[in-house]
């Protein structure tokens, strides 16, 4: 059916091939010698000095015993000691289910201002608060709901006095996996909504108009033509959220104090920790941690080229 | 006759009103309000409720410790030397790699999303792994110079090094989407037809073309340096960050103040972003 309508177009196929002809195919650039490329030479000096060696330092140093013999053991260990894979477990259930809830509410978020019908000055209130609560991690957030769902918090007092739930004795607790999620998702679902935002822009009028007019539903035209447009975009986006809060280290720290052993605490306390002290081993979580973190990234870039045919 | 059928207009449009009122819209908006405002709330009712005859104790408190002053004003001078290296390292690579060397766009978009890749966890032990032994010329045991790590101004550099990684992905993103309104070309030409050089180019012709990418660059950059604990705390470097933290660890009341001043300052941040930046946006957006 589509290719009918490419024959129907050959002539302006035709047009198009002699107006190629008729220009230079090329811009017409500086030929690139090897000067050229001195220009960028000191971005890549940077990177070489402050991120790759670095990052390959680690790895080397993860192979070697602190007397400098070669060792397979720390790697090996990443897969049989109990703790280290309970701590990858652990970091990697916080970050799936933080990224699917945080990407849900998030998805649902930017719905709502773009193409979900509220008035239209909602929207740059709305970003503007997502830019500041995606940024704002670590410390200050962790605080922040103490003051709010810890054991004396402002709402867990209000479900007391006003509502009589009592969270902590209906088994909740802030220092917990679910505590540390809710935390974690503050700053996950606003980057969804920054990132979906300008994807929903991206759904076309006509789209929708051409679905009604063939005699689709609202759910009709969500389920067959906009969600298998914007699902690569989506799962991209979750993906990004994933390593967000896979490499998250201060919230969670400033929240448990370490109680709870996710891979960054897990790699701080094998470094340079006071009762776990083992560097070889806590370089090794790390290169581990590189790789989960550079697959998402792959995944991420391969869906985000999957995106730019319909979204730009 | 009329009235009547007046009222049955009205009572359609209202229907009609109500069938499109966007319910599910309002429903999740309201949600997310309450998840973004109830913790602020919680944070500044906290630091509040202290003494109540005097509400502000807590801020009064925490601005009277010299060890907040000295932490957040490092923390400042790291952030503005962060986004003064940056610019300095990032608006040539994508200016010249924009204007003559495309072929190196993929894999300098590739490098600026390795801190991704690299949480500050790991680029803090990776660095002081590597400049924690002294540099030595090659083949040799001669010295040349001290461990980075072993000298404040050696970890000072270091520091700015690793704000300048976190912070890279926001800063060249900021930068060539700048450069991208902005037909760098044919101002060079220009430029260089009046007889300037490549730093007059840069610094007088470029900068000011995108000063509204970089100023939300380097305000992002601010709200990353500001709030950052990691690098600082195991480079033994003082900062806001683990100054912030210690204090949550002895102290209720005063770390409560402190969290929503840093929420406003990012606040803030964010704000001069958008009034910079989106208020182009929204205009184009409502046509």
């Amino acid at each position: 059916m589509a290719g009918s309508h490419f024959k129907m177009k050959t002539g302006s196929e035709d047009m198009k091939a002699m107006a190629q002809t008729a220009l230079p195919s090329k811009k017409i650039t500086a030929p690139t010698n090897w000067k050229t490329w001195l220009g960028v030479v000191p971005f890549f000096l940077f990177a070489l000095l402050f991120l790759f060696l670095p990052s390959l330092r680690l790895v080397t140093a993860s192979l070697f015993t602190s007397d400098g013999s070669f060792t397979l053991d720390n790697i090996r260990q990443l897969f049989t000691e109990p703790l280290i894979v309970n701590s990858y477990k652990l970091s990697i259930q916080i970050s799936a289910i933080t990224a699917l809830g945080g990407g849900l509410l998030g998805f649902f978020l930017a719905y709502a201002v773009t193409v979900g019908g509220l008035p239209k000055s909602l929207r740059p209130i709305l970003m503007t608060f997502s830019g500041v609560a995606s940024n704002f991690a670590g410390v200050p957030l962790a605080f922040a709901f103490v003051a709010t769902l810890g054991r004396q918090g402002f709402i867990t007092h209000i479900l007391k006095d006003y509502l009589n739930i009592d969270l902590y004795t209906a088994g909740f607790n802030l220092y917990s996996f679910a505590g540390l999620s809710l935390v974690y998702m503050y700053f996950q679902f606003p980057l969804m909504v920054l990132i979906m935002a300008p994807a929903l822009d991206g759904l076309k009028r006509e789209w929708r108009e051409a679905a009604e007019n063939l005699g689709a539903t609202s759910a009709q035209y969500w389920l067959r033509v906009a969600f298998p447009v914007l699902l690569p975009s989506i799962l991209g986006a979750m993906i990004l959220l994933f390593g967000n809060a896979f490499g998250a280290y201060a919230t969670a720290y400033a929240l448990t104090g370490g109680r709870i052993g996710i891979v960054t605490i897990q790699i701080g306390a094998q470094i340079r920790g006071d009762v776990l002290y083992n560097p070889g081993l806590g370089y090794a979580m790390a290169v581990g941690m590189v790789a989960i973190m550079g697959i998402s990234l792959a995944g991420y870039s391969w869906l985000q080229s999957k995106t730019e045919r319909w979204l730009r | 006759m009329a009235t009547v059928k007046n009222r049955k207009v009205a009572e359609m449009s209202f229907l009609a009103r109500l069938r499109k009122f966007p319910f599910w819209a309002w429903l999740w908006f309201i949600i997310g309000g309450l998840y973004f405002i109830l913790p602020l709330l919680a944070t500044v009712e906290f630091s509040l409720s202290w003494d109540p005859e005097a509400p502000f104790k807590a801020y009064q408190r925490a601005f009277e410790d010299n060890r907040f002053w000295s932490s957040f004003i490092a923390s400042n001078v790291f952030a503005v030397i962060t986004i003064i290296a940056s610019i300095i390292l990032v608006v040539p690579t994508a200016y010249w790699i924009r204007l003559r060397l495309p072929q190196a766009r993929r894999i300098v978009e590739f490098i600026t999303l390795m801190p991704f890749v690299v949480p500050a966890i790991i680029l803090v032990f990776g660095m002081i792994r590597v400049y924690s032994t002294p540099f030595t010329i090659p083949f040799t045991d001669v010295v040349f110079m001290r461990p980075f790590t072993q000298s404040r101004l050696g970890t000072d550099i270091l520091i700015v090094a690793g704000y300048m990684v976190l912070s890279m992905p926001y800063m060249y993103r900021s930068v060539d989407t700048g450069m991208r309104t902005v037909d760098i070309l044919t101002l060079t030409e220009a430029a260089q037809s009046l007889g300037a050089n490549w730093f007059a180019i840069i610094t007088r012709i470029i900068l000011p073309n995108i000063r509204s990418a970089l100023l939300s660059g380097a305000l992002l950059t601010f709200a990353i340096v500001v709030g950052e604990v990691i690098l600082a705390s195991y480079l033994g470097v003082t900062a806001f960050g683990p100054y912030l933290f210690l204090l949550g660890q002895h102290r209720a009341y005063e770390p409560a103040a402190l969290s929503f001043v840093s929420f406003l300052l990012t606040w803030l941040a964010m704000g001069l972003i958008q009034l910079f930046t989106g208020g182009q946006g929204q205009a184009a957006g409502a046509h």
